[in-house]
């Protein structure tokens, strides 16, 4: 590899060949605003903020796709690049809809904080913009196209998910982003994966909140509310708090949800469990029986609509599990109402979950409505500042029994390949006896696609684990062309699995472009694991209990009643 | 999705198919297909651009986004008879833009539609090259200048018989 030295700012630099300046600026630690460039999202230099002085090149060049060369001398900080920045702020503010004090991104937004740091005005050139109509129709998402800055942040992610639910359309300066015609969101081939929520530096897009409803249970005197959080939420919320990312806030986050108001709070680690117990019963059903292969696991509401729009022909090999949120919602609407005496219309279940699908999937005709209101990680965070809760300094404590204890196999769950090595643990164990391998490296990782071989008892598995919804699809080509050929595979709808769901913190590109984000949340979740005195579902002593005083065994009558759903063909419009 | 219903005739799918086949597989397909497309149904129906995204694979977001930015696509049929106003500058200082609103609210129709009856369809243009009879609009070809809104309704009365 060839390396190229430059200087940036007088700091001399060396890169290899065909890095951008960006890429060098990033080593010299200097910093480069950027707005339309997304690493492993979108790269095309639409937006102008990046433009910087370099040598050899006849005007302004935008950073963030120009390649370096040798000898090049680059200047970032020059009253030219200064007023250029400025301007190009103060042009994209002049269209914006500037009602920052209520705006979901008020002092988390990157516009803002451009506008800052460049000291843009926001009146320059007028205030010329039209209301435009907010789409609030989908469960999931919102758009709202009068604070859009027109990145295409949004585009490039959903394009990259294989859906392209939202693009631009019309021209001039009636171009927005969205659905064709006027369509709401709600009824396009959007899979509510959140991907382009998570993409857009600004408050054009967030989640359909569920923060009043839940007030509202909670100061319901008729009402009991009970909270259960996701695997991944102890490995994200401190983020919405300044916790650098990484950050296991598991303790923190538990009390904070007691001092919401008179709520319990349960870990949903425990049906991710139990999910694992059925799932792993019916693989090994299906491989003993004949039944259909490969298995593709079915927690992810964002995949499996996925598959309903595109491959209705897979829905027999989706598993029939429902996914962990529901499963708690549908014991403790069950089981523990009975063994505590609560009238099931009373009891008020709120999921905190990492994914703005989950919020789809609550309303799910066939899965029995047992869920009251699904939070995203974002959402709980507001609710916590909103109650005045001084997060960072909060003792930590622990989840409420009954539901209290779960494996390190539940908790990585939130990340890809997760799912796999839970269900392999257990698979193990069944098939092989105390001794089994506790540990499966080959699935973990954050990238797209991942396969491996594994003989468990007498058994030879071939696995594969895809997230992103376009790594999905190529497995699935692959599978229905003969070309590979597995006994289990698991999807999750979001590249890198939960960790990096639709309902997370919003992460400034700034870093987004300089970590690897599903990489650091995910190693949370595995440190979690080895510290965790379980590993294996089937050795969660509250599922046990769960089975000895309710469900019988897995997959038994009383469990498919429960704990299993089904899926139906959808079309695209 | 579209307010006039689709009237597509089968010898028109066929020819829209045939052309599908023969662009499926290259890069950048959907544009000379939108094109066969426009000839052959004359606008870009909502059914249409349903196919043409199925067919060759891609998102209805992406067919509508390019059928949207190019001017030389048309969401609507065109009427019987085709009225364009002027919206250059000449005729848009003299009042072209009073001329187009009375024109809309005789039909019943925004600019860029058709009339259900697809007796009329209107649309803008840009410069003429009329300038000295701004403002200016033109009907089938025939050009109408020095116009005030209330000579639009007697103007169009006279196509509204034929
Ligand atoms: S939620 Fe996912 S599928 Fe829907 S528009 Fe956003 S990125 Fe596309
Ligand atoms: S909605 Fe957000 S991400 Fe999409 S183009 Fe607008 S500002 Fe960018
Ligand atoms: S990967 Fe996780 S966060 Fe993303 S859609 Fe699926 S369940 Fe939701
Ligand atoms: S042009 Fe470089 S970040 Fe937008």
């Amino acid at each position: 590899m060839k390396i190229i030295n430059l200087k940036i700012n007088g700091i001399p630099v060396s890169v290899p060949e065909g890095s951008t300046i960006l890429q060098a600026a990033k080593l010299a630690n200097v910093r480069i605003p950027t707005l339309c460039y997304l690493k492993d999202v979108q790269c095309v230099g639409s937006c102008r903020l990046c433009l910087v002085e370099a040598t050899g090149a006849r005007g302004l060049v935008a950073a963030c796709v120009y390649p370096v060369s040798e000898g090049m001398e680059v200047r970032t900080n020059t009253p030219r690049v200064r007023k250029s920045r400025k301007t190009t702020i103060e042009l994209i503010l002049s269209t914006h809809k500037k009602k920052c004090l209520s705006c979901p991104r008020s002092m988390n937004c990157e516009l803002q904080k451009l506008a800052l740091e460049y000291n843009a005005e926001e009146d320059r050139f007028g205030t010329d913009h039209d209301i435009k109509p907010i789409d609030d129709l989908s469960p999931s998402v919102v758009r709202d196209n009068s604070k859009c800055v027109m990145c295409t942040r949004c585009v490039a992610a959903c394009a990259q998910q294989t859906i392209g639910a939202i693009g631009p359309k019309n021209r001039g300066y009636a171009k927005v982003i969205g659905s064709p015609y006027d369509v709401s969101l709600a009824y396009t081939p959007c899979v509510n994966c959140g991907q382009c929520v998570v993409a857009c530096p600004v408050g054009a897009l967030y989640e359909k909140s569920a923060i009043a409803d839940v007030w509202g249970a909670i100061v319901d005197p008729t009402k009991q509310v009970v909270f259960f959080t996701a695997p991944s939420i102890k490995a994200t919320i401190g983020e919405a708090f300044g916790l650098p990312v990484g950050t296991n806030a598991e303790g923190k986050m538990v009390t904070a949800i007691k001092q919401l108001g008179d709520v319990k709070c349960f870990n949903m680690d425990l049906t991710a469990d139990l999910t694992i117990m059925e799932e792993a019963t019916e693989l090994l059903g299906r491989i003993k029986n004949g039944g259909t292969l490969p298995m593709f696991t079915s927690c992810c509401p964002g995949w499996v609509k996925f598959a309903e729009h595109y491959y209705p022909e897979l829905i027999p090999s989706i598993s029939s599990c429902k996914s962990p949120q529901e499963m708690f919602s549908a014991v403790l609407k069950t089981y523990y109402c009975e063994k505590h005496g609560i009238d099931p219309k009373n009891l008020y279940v709120v999921s905190v979950i990492p994914c703005t699908a989950k919020k789809f999937e609550v309303a799910r005709e066939e899965l029995g409505g047992y869920t009251d209101a699904a939070l995203t990680t974002r959402e709980l965070a507001k609710m916590i500042k909103e109650a005045g809760i001084d997060f960072v300094n909060l003792e930590e404590s622990t989840y409420d029994t009954p539901f209290e204890t779960a494996s390190g196999a539940g908790a990585i769950f939130g990340a890809t390949g997760g799912v796999m090595e839970a269900a392999l643990r257990t698979a193990a164990y069944k098939l092989g006896g105390t001794g089994a391998p506790l540990e499966f490296k080959e699935v973990r990782g954050t990238q797209g696609v991942k396969e491996a071989e594994y003989t468990v008892g007498n058994a030879k598995l071939k696995v594969a684990v895809a997230s992103g919804l376009g790594n999905a699809r190529k497995v699935i080509e692959d599978i229905k062309s003969g070309k590979k050929d597995y006994a289990f595979v698991e999807i999750m709808a979001c590249p890198g699995g939960c960790i990096n769901g639709g309902g997370q913190p919003y992460v400034h590109d700034e870093v987004r472009n300089t970590i690897d984000l599903k990489a650091v949340r995910a190693q949370a979740l595995y440190d979690y694991d080895k510290e965790n005195a379980l590993r294996c579902s089937h050795e969660n002593p509250a599922v046990e209990t769960l089975y000895k005083e309710f469900l019988g065994e897995p997959n038994s009558h009383k469990a498919h009643k429960l704990l299993h759903t089904t899926y139906h063909k959808r079309d695209k419009y | 999705m579209s307010q006039n219903p689709f009237e597509g005739t089968e010898g028109q799918m066929k020819d829209l198919l045939k052309s599908i086949k023969s662009h499926r597989g290259e890069a950048g397909a959907l544009m000379p297909v939108l094109h066969d497309a426009q000839n052959i149904y004359g606008y870009l129906p909502a059914e249409v651009q349903t196919v043409i995204a199925e067919e060759l694979n891609v998102p209805l977001a992406e067919v509508y986004g390019v059928a949207t930015f190019y001017s030389q696509f048309s969401l609507t049929p065109k009427g019987k008879h085709q009225i364009s106003v002027c919206l250059g500058t000449a005729c848009y200082v003299k009042g072209s833009d009073k001329i187009l609103e009375a024109i809309e609210k005789e039909l019943r129709i925004s600019c860029g539609e058709c009339t259900p009856d697809k007796k009329f369809s209107i649309e803008s243009c840009r410069c003429v090259g009329a300038c000295g009879l701004a403002p200016v609009m033109i009907i089938d070809g025939e050009v109408y200048g020095k116009l005030k809104p209330d000579d639009v309704a007697g103007i169009l009365d006279k196509y509204m018989k034929d």
